[in-house]
């Protein structure tokens, strides 16, 4: 279908922006194993497989749905600060169908409560689309609108109680085996659908065309706000479904408390798995790989035995660390910097250098833009 | 041509400002080519050019806003190289953008003196501040009240402030980066007055302006640019308006005239419907209204200076902006084209000038960017098939010798030429009827020029209707059947191509009346 030529580059062009989060991944892991021996054993146990690269993935699920919602977000040069509040509300409407429910144990009540839930995140995925491509308010703003606001709806729907709820179906969401944790089945369920459907249709590549060139794509038919809209309510129903498996693994929803501050850490992921803020052109498997090295980040602080009040400073210097390796601006100072020191070892005199210059026509393209805007302005004399 | 030009400034004083060879280059494009620029004190010296000439780029070379890559500036015959604007207006070099970029929550007194203020024990001194405004203000004659909020006051206030400021700086040098553009006729007066008052102290004053008659009014010395070349420095007395026209526009290369549009169709139109009819189409401040019908297999140029509507109508006609007034017929049915999906819908492409802008999506492939206006018409859930895809993009790459030919390489980095074939090939793959082409061959070689012109004219002969929009008058005229011109956001005549030449369509620019009006009998 594709020709091996084509193939060949664009696996070369994923190759170079997928390359450094996925190092550093590897490096995580490998501390990981050096501090923990076991870090890498998988057990098989009552039919199911335990291990902290298990959990890691199970612990990751909520994270790396909503990134996956916030990649198509950011690739239209938006944001989606509300995921968080999203999650809250989720949850609520969820435990309190089902409390309420006729029969609070069974799996219907289970079923409705989880269908009301999205249903409603997806009323809020549209009611962000509205603000943002309708109203046309800038999408941080729009979007903060419901993460202030959310937590209150949340706690409406609660009472501003803690809602426990005891379904079996119900948990199974969150905390439910099927060999591996359920959790880390829909995760990776949706991460295939969104890949197959962006990517073997046009919506992809109209995303990124909208994301790229807003009005260029307007004059030339792309139905750009019904693309926004689309992505904003997609974007909910993620935090939806992170939503219910975070309330569903610890049968209680908590208005103040789920999801808090998720949103930082899936866009965390978006961003260090490649996708520029800027927006255009995004990479779903660099966010799954951003959200992976959040939670093995997480787990390594626990694992580690790194202090609680130093957990988050330890967190943000590796994610600093990761980001400076993306720039190519860092990449080619640390290599200027190498070789003026000549009494390093060659080994790590050579790598930066060597490395900057793919991302000189890759990843890099993008701090180059100041200077193609003054030609444009020039031609307008 | 220069050095014959005498003035009587010119044998007692040295200019202020001297560029010399000035080359600036951006990637792909040569904004600036080996140019030479002198301003001498006490004369206001008018830059003129077509969109593209290179005009923002000389005054972004004079104050350090972009690099230069060849060639030398002297200030008071001292070489001098600006790092920043900062450094150019610490020596005295002063610009006013067209954008008035000043505070206006701030007071006029604080905008005039924002960064300079005068202190007295480390603090602010209110009292100095204002008394210093108020200097400078009655200096040029402004009765504003400098502790007034600057906000309160029109744009063109506004405008003059900005010029006060520069003024506080005592300036030698004050560059007018097109001051006229928002203002209307009395606030123009007002600021000419001003313009002439600080002359007459001895500042030198560059002035950018598309408008004609103003440049005539102000200046006391042209410089023409065209493609980033200098085409000479003139008196205004020396220059007639045709000639300046001339000078901006430039005669093409011989080399294009190979092309020989061949037995226009105009003749047979008569009793056909048109692809497309507008009657009284316009929109308030854009473009008066305008009446136009183009037939299948015709080329309508529109020619004009920049602003006189030409982009404005092509917008209209493409639904990109909407209309304030008239109606659109295609194929004799009214159609409302509310937005591009509606005009592409009934078979209508534009290729914006802007390319950059309004057309290219930069982050794509070529293969992308040719199919978007297809994929975009089928909707997301219907993507392309593979096979036709490749079939499609092959095709166009060949036909319109888009290079390089490999399909995945990312637009941005093909040259101007290129890019604007990928822009024209995402049109022809939705076979319109009518192609809407603005500016098509600005900025690009003279190879991929001659290969697009001769493309449009190809596609006429097949059987499309193409509306061409160039600031070349020549090229207008060669590949069109008839010319529209436009003058002042007004249709001032329609002529047969064959009927004309380009001295009688400048002329027709240049004056707008006193030309009989030529109409065509269609």
């Amino acid at each position: 279908m594709i020709s091996p030529l084509s193939r060949q580059l664009v696996s070369r062009a994923r190759e170079s922006r997928l390359t450094w989060p996925l190092l550093a991944l590897l490096a995580l892991l490998v501390a990981n194993v050096i501090a923990t021996p076991t870090f890498f054993n998988v057990r098989f146990q009552n039919g199911h497989l335990y291990g902290s690269l298990i959990d890691i993935l199970k612990n990751g699920a909520p994270t790396l749905l909503i990134a996956l919602g916030m990649t198509l977000v950011i690739a239209t040069r938006g944001i989606d600060l509300s995921v968080g509040a999203v999650v809250a509300i989720a949850g609520a409407v969820a435990c309190s169908s089902i409390a309420t429910a006729d029969d609070p144990s069974s799996p219907a009540a289970a079923l409705v409560g989880m269908a009301l839930a999205l249903g409603l995140c997806a009323v809020l995925g549209l009611w962000n689309g509205f603000l943002v491509a309708v109203l046309g308010i800038q999408p941080i703003i729009a979007t903060l609108v419901l993460m202030t606001a959310g937590r209150g709806i949340a706690m409406l729907i609660t009472d501003g109680q803690i809602i426990t709820v005891n379904n079996d179906s119900y948990a199974r969401v969150g905390a439910g085996f099927w060999l591996l944790p359920v959790a880390i089945l829909i995760s990776m369920s949706v991460f295939v659908v969104v890949g197959l459907v962006t990517r073997r249709t046009a919506l992809g590549m109209l995303i990124e065309s909208v994301g790229i060139n807003p009005e260029a794509s307007r004059l030339a038919g792309v139905r750009s706000r019904t693309i926004i809209w689309t992505v904003y309510v997609f974007a909910a129903v993620c935090a939806g479904i992170a939503g219910l498996m975070i309330s569903s693994n610890v049968r209680a929803a908590d208005a103040n408390n789920a999801g808090l501050w998720i949103e930082m850490d899936a866009i965390l992921a978006v961003v260090i798995g490649g996708t520029s803020l800027a927006g255009g052109r995004y990479s779903l498997t660099g966010t799954l790989i951003g959200a992976l090295i959040i939670q093995t980040l997480t787990t390594t602080v626990y694992t580690a035995g790194v202090a609680p009040e130093v957990t988050l400073v330890f967190k943000a210097v590796v994610v600093i660390a990761v980001c400076l390796l993306q720039s190519a601006k860092a990449r080619a100072a640390l290599g200027r910097l190498s070789r003026r020191s000549r009494s390093r070892p060659a080994a790590v005199t050579s790598r930066p250098a060597a490395c900057a210059r793919p991302g000189r026509d890759g990843a890099a393209e993008r701090p180059e833009d100041p200077t193609a805007v003054p030609t444009q302005k020039a031609s307008h004399s | 041509m220069t050095e014959s030009i005498a003035t009587p400034l010119q044998s007692t004083v040295d200019p202020v400002v001297e560029l010399r060879g000035i080359t600036v280059e951006f990637p792909g494009v040569r904004a600036l080519d080996d140019v030479d620029f002198r301003l001498f004190p006490g004369e206001v010296h008018a830059l003129i050019g077509e969109n593209g000439a290179g005009k923002s780029t000389l005054i972004k070379a004079l104050t350090g806003v972009c690099d230069i890559d060849a060639g030398e500036i002297y200030l008071n015959q001292a070489p001098v190289r600006f790092a920043s604007p900062k450094a150019a207006q610490a020596a005295g070099i002063s610009t006013v953008y067209q954008e008035v970029n000043l505070c206006p929550n701030l007071t006029v007194a604080e905008n005039i003196l924002l960064g300079r203020e005068p202190r007295r024990f480390g603090a602010i001194d209110g009292r100095a501040m204002r008394e210093r405004a108020r200097t400078v203000l009655e200096r040029m004659g402004l009765a504003i009240d400098p502790g007034s909020a600057l906000g309160d006051y029109p744009i063109a206030v506004q405008h003059l402030v900005a010029i006060a400021r520069a003024v506080e700086i005592e300036s030698r040098v004050l560059i007018l980066d097109e001051p006229t553009s928002s203002l209307d006729a009395s606030e123009v007066a007002e600021l000419f007055r001003i313009i002439r008052v600080l002359r007459n102290q001895g500042t030198a004053i560059l002035f950018v302006s598309h408008f004609l008659e103003q440049v005539y009014e102000i200046s006391d010395r042209m410089t023409v640019l065209r493609n980033g070349r200098r085409v000479g420095e003139y008196l205004p007395g020396d220059l007639s308006r045709v000639e300046l026209v001339s000078a901006m526009l430039g005669r093409e290369l011989r080399v294009l005239e190979e092309i020989e549009r061949v037995a226009a169709t105009g003749g047979d139109a008569a009793g056909r419907v048109p692809v497309i009819r507008v009657d009284g189409l316009g929109r308030t401040g854009a473009i008066e209204p305008v009446d136009l019908e183009i037939h299948e297999g015709e080329v309508v140029g529109l020619a004009g200076l920049l602003g006189s509507g030409r982009t404005e109508l092509a917008r209209l006609l493409f639904g990109a902006d909407h209309s304030s007034s008239g109606e659109i017929r295609v194929d004799g049915r009214v159609v409302h084209l509310h937005n591009p999906r509606a005009a592409i819908a009934v078979g209508i492409a534009f290729c914006s000038e802007d390319r950059k802008g309004e057309g290219l999506i930069a982050d794509l492939s070529i293969r992308d960017n040719l199919i978007l206006a297809m994929q975009a018409s089928r909707g997301w859930p219907r993507p392309i098939p593979r096979r036709v895809k490749d079939e499609l993009v092959q095709r166009y790459i060949r036909a319109l010798d888009i290079r390089p030919a490999n399909p995945d390489t990312l637009v941005r980095n093909l040259s101007g030429g290129n890019q604007q074939k990928v822009v024209l090939a995402r049109w022809l793959i939705v076979e319109p009827r009518l192609l809407i082409l603005d500016e098509p061959t600005r900025g690009i070689d003279i190879g991929a020029k001659a290969q697009i012109q001769k493309l449009v004219t190809d596609l006429a002969t097949d059987g499309l209707a193409v509306v061409f929009i160039s600031a070349e008058l020549e090229e207008v005229l060669r590949i069109s059947d008839r010319v529209v011109v436009l003058r002042d956001r007004r249709k001032i005549a329609e002529l047969r191509s064959a009927d004309t030449d380009v001295d009688a369509v400048m002329s027709l620019i240049a004056r707008g009346h006193g030309a009989p009006e030529q109409r065509e009998a269609v």
